[in-house]
């Protein structure tokens, strides 16, 4: 089993890299898989390099769990390879891959200790029971569970059971950890929590991860980059900044963040909008009318420029969102603006673009 | 104005309640009531004695007896059999069901079911011929008929087998498992058994408690069970008839009071459960 030279320390800070990273690369390719007739993976590619953190995101029922749960061997794929670290893995049982999961739902076995549940894989792996104990302790103590060794999976929260899968999962020191949406069952708190928790264990251990998610939030906040899917193959994979910045495909535009949709005439490098010009990110984009998308915080509340009439604002910690009806009676547009600017419904403001147009395309 | 307690729907109230089971209790007392005086009773002279109780566990009347314990036996033996049949066809299939074929679901339910909806009697004469096969095979051994109990078990078997199983995440736990490494023998044997523990032992008293009181498919295959046994020593002995009859029934309620029990303790362990989480 791979993996032998990383070793768990408890409670290191991120970045600390205490062991250098030691991942191994996970290739997919041209993977089909179909249900009934119905394409869930549609000649899917992917490479993910040794010790990255990917996030697989998209809307229900774009293949993002089935692509996890074939690289794990829980799905048989009708074509296509799976490599891990250049070894052919694709006709291998799930048993023998070597892989560490977290799933959606809780996934402890109910009638064991979180200890023993821990030390589970290494059972199954026959070491010796000294040895199960002190590695089990150590993973428990790695999620930040030191004490709960003794607990039955019914007197833990659930977010202390799935940190409990966390270690599980990572015990047995696997090649890769998949993990199935494995924060969405838990509260928005407890999510954020044990989002930067898994995001520190990866980075201390190094290993090679993927992670499905629909919370776009989640997948942008962790991974090291993000494959946005959709019908069954990726629509694009880049760093959280490509993606939000640089979106390649009207679908990533519209997935990716919140926008503006409006109307525009593209020429000689530029579009205009609303009668403003700006610069477009797409090169290639041929001149004449477009739909051009604007992220919010590319439009500002300015003492002249287009008018309009707040319709609604909200207060969103950080920031505020505020949607403003222009003059023309048929355009809202989103504003992101700083929370000391209260725009109440009803006022008058003006607005004014900047940046540039995130999205382009023909209409 | 709010009252401290609010009752749902026509849930009796508490005097009720205890009205309608003082009454079938007393209903169900009865025959219990009058089978005890009954083996109490000196005979033809009057009187109470415990000399019928008491020569029953006399070693000097085992012969006498002899019928009864093997009757006994041999219920008890087919009780075995039929819970071996029970756990090594009835359980794999299941989980194999969940876990792979779960369209099969509905299939399996209603062939589980069937049994119940076919009176003893209607079975039997299927069965006759079927026996002369099975004679031809395995002899005429009273073990052979705990292939036609594993029949008339299903229903209840399946039953209690089924709503544990709905009970656990069977698929989960088994991908986690299997993921950590486990064969599929292991997931069975370390993780789905010890899950479904109170449904396979529900299973099997319910099993053991219909083979004890199971009389028509064994008289007329012409085998000799305890019921049949109790039907025979009647005839000779009718005070004897009646206490094994009690001590089988003492028995069965015992078998019941555990599932019970087992069941009690699966639920509470669930409640704790969804209040944790």
């Amino acid at each position: 089993m791979g993996g032998g030279s990383r070793q768990f320390t408890a409670h290191t800070e991120p970045g600390d890299n205490v062991n250098s990273p030691q991942g191994v690369s996970v290739e997919l390719t041209d993977i089909t898989k179909t249900y009934g007739g119905q394409r869930a993976l549609n000649a899917l590619t992917l490479s993910v390099e040794p010790g990255e953190f990917v996030a697989l995101l998209g809307p229900s029922g774009c293949g993002k769990t089935t692509a996890l749960r074939s690289i794990a061997g829980l799905e048989t794929i009708d074509s296509g390879t799976i490599a891990i670290n250049g070894e052919d893995v694709t006709d291998q049982p799930t048993n023998k891959r070597d892989m560490g999961m977290v799933f959606q739902s809780y996934s402890l076995f109910p009638h064991l200790t979180a200890g023993k549940n821990v030390e589970f894989g290494l059972r199954m792996r026959k070491v010796g029971v000294d040895e199960r104990k002190e590695r089990a302790a150590k993973a428990l103590s790695m999620v930040g569970l030191d004490g709960h060794f003794d607990r039955y999976s019914h007197e833990l929260s659930g977010g202390q059971q799935q940190r409990v899968a966390l270690a599980r999962a990572l015990v047995t020191e696997p090649r890769v950890l998949l993990l199935d949406e494995p924060l969405s069952a838990l509260d928005a708190k407890v999510r954020v929590q044990l989002r930067e928790e898994i995001r520190r264990i990866q980075t201390q251990l190094g290993i090679t991860t993927l992670f499905v998610t629909h919370d776009q939030e989640e997948a942008l906040a962790v991974a090291d980059r993000v494959a946005v899917m959709q019908a069954g193959n990726i629509e694009q994979i880049g760093t959280p900044e490509d993606l939000y910045g640089r979106p390649q495909t009207p679908f990533v535009a519209e997935f990716i963040g919140l926008g503006n949709r409006l109307a525009g005439v593209a020429a000689a490098g530029e579009v205009e909008v609303l009668g403003q010009k700006l610069p477009l990110l797409q090169p290639n984009v041929a001149d004449g009318p477009v739909r051009v998308l604007l992220r919010p915080e590319d439009v500002e509340l300015t003492s002249s420029g287009m008018p309009g009439t707040v319709i609604s604002s909200s207060f969103l910690g950080s920031f505020r969102r505020t949607n403003v009806l222009l003059d023309d009676d048929t355009t809202i547009i989103a504003v992101q603006h700083p929370v000391r600017d209260n725009p109440r419904p009803g006022t008058k403001v003006f607005l004014s673009l900047i940046g540039a147009a995130v999205s382009v395309t023909p209409m | 104005m709010t009252t401290p307690t609010t009752r749902i729907g026509i849930a009796p109230s508490k005097l009720a309640r205890r009205v309608i089971l003082g009454i079938v209790g007393f209903l169900f007392a009865i025959p219990i009531l009058a089978m005890i005086e009954f083996t109490l009773r000196k005979g033809l002279v009057g009187g109470y004695t415990f000399d019928h109780w008491t020569g029953l566990f006399d070693p000097a009347n085992a012969s006498k007896y002899d019928v009864v314990y093997t009757g006994l036996v041999n219920s008890l033996m087919l009780a075995l059999v039929t819970v071996g049949i029970v756990l090594f066809v009835l359980l794999p299939t299941m989980v194999l069901v969940q876990l792979k074929f779960p369209s099969l679901r509905r299939v399996l339910e209603f062939i589980c079911i069937i049994p119940i909806t076919v009176p003893a009697i209607v079975l039997v004469v299927g069965l006759a011929p079927v026996y002369s096969v099975v004679a031809r095979i395995f002899g005429s051994s009273v073990w052979t008929l705990a292939f036609a109990y594993g029949i008339t078990v299903l229903p209840y078997a399946y039953r209690t087998i089924q709503s544990n199983l709905g009970a656990i995440d069977t698929n989960t736990l088994s991908e986690a498992a299997r993921s950590l490494g486990a064969s599929w023998m292991s997931v069975f044997w370390r993780v789905l058994i010890p899950n479904l523990r109170r449904g396979i032992m529900a299973a099997s008293f319910i099993s053991v408690a219909v083979v004890l009181g199971e009389f028509t498919i064994a008289s007329l295959l012409s085998r000799q069970n305890l019921q049949t046994a109790i039907l025979l020593m009647s005839q000779s002995d009718p005070y004897v008839a009646v206490i094994i009859a009690l001590l089988a029934l003492a028995f069965v309620f015992l078998l019941l009071l555990l599932i019970g029990w087992a069941g009690a303790a699966g639920n509470s362990r669930r409640t704790q459960n969804r209040e944790t989480t």
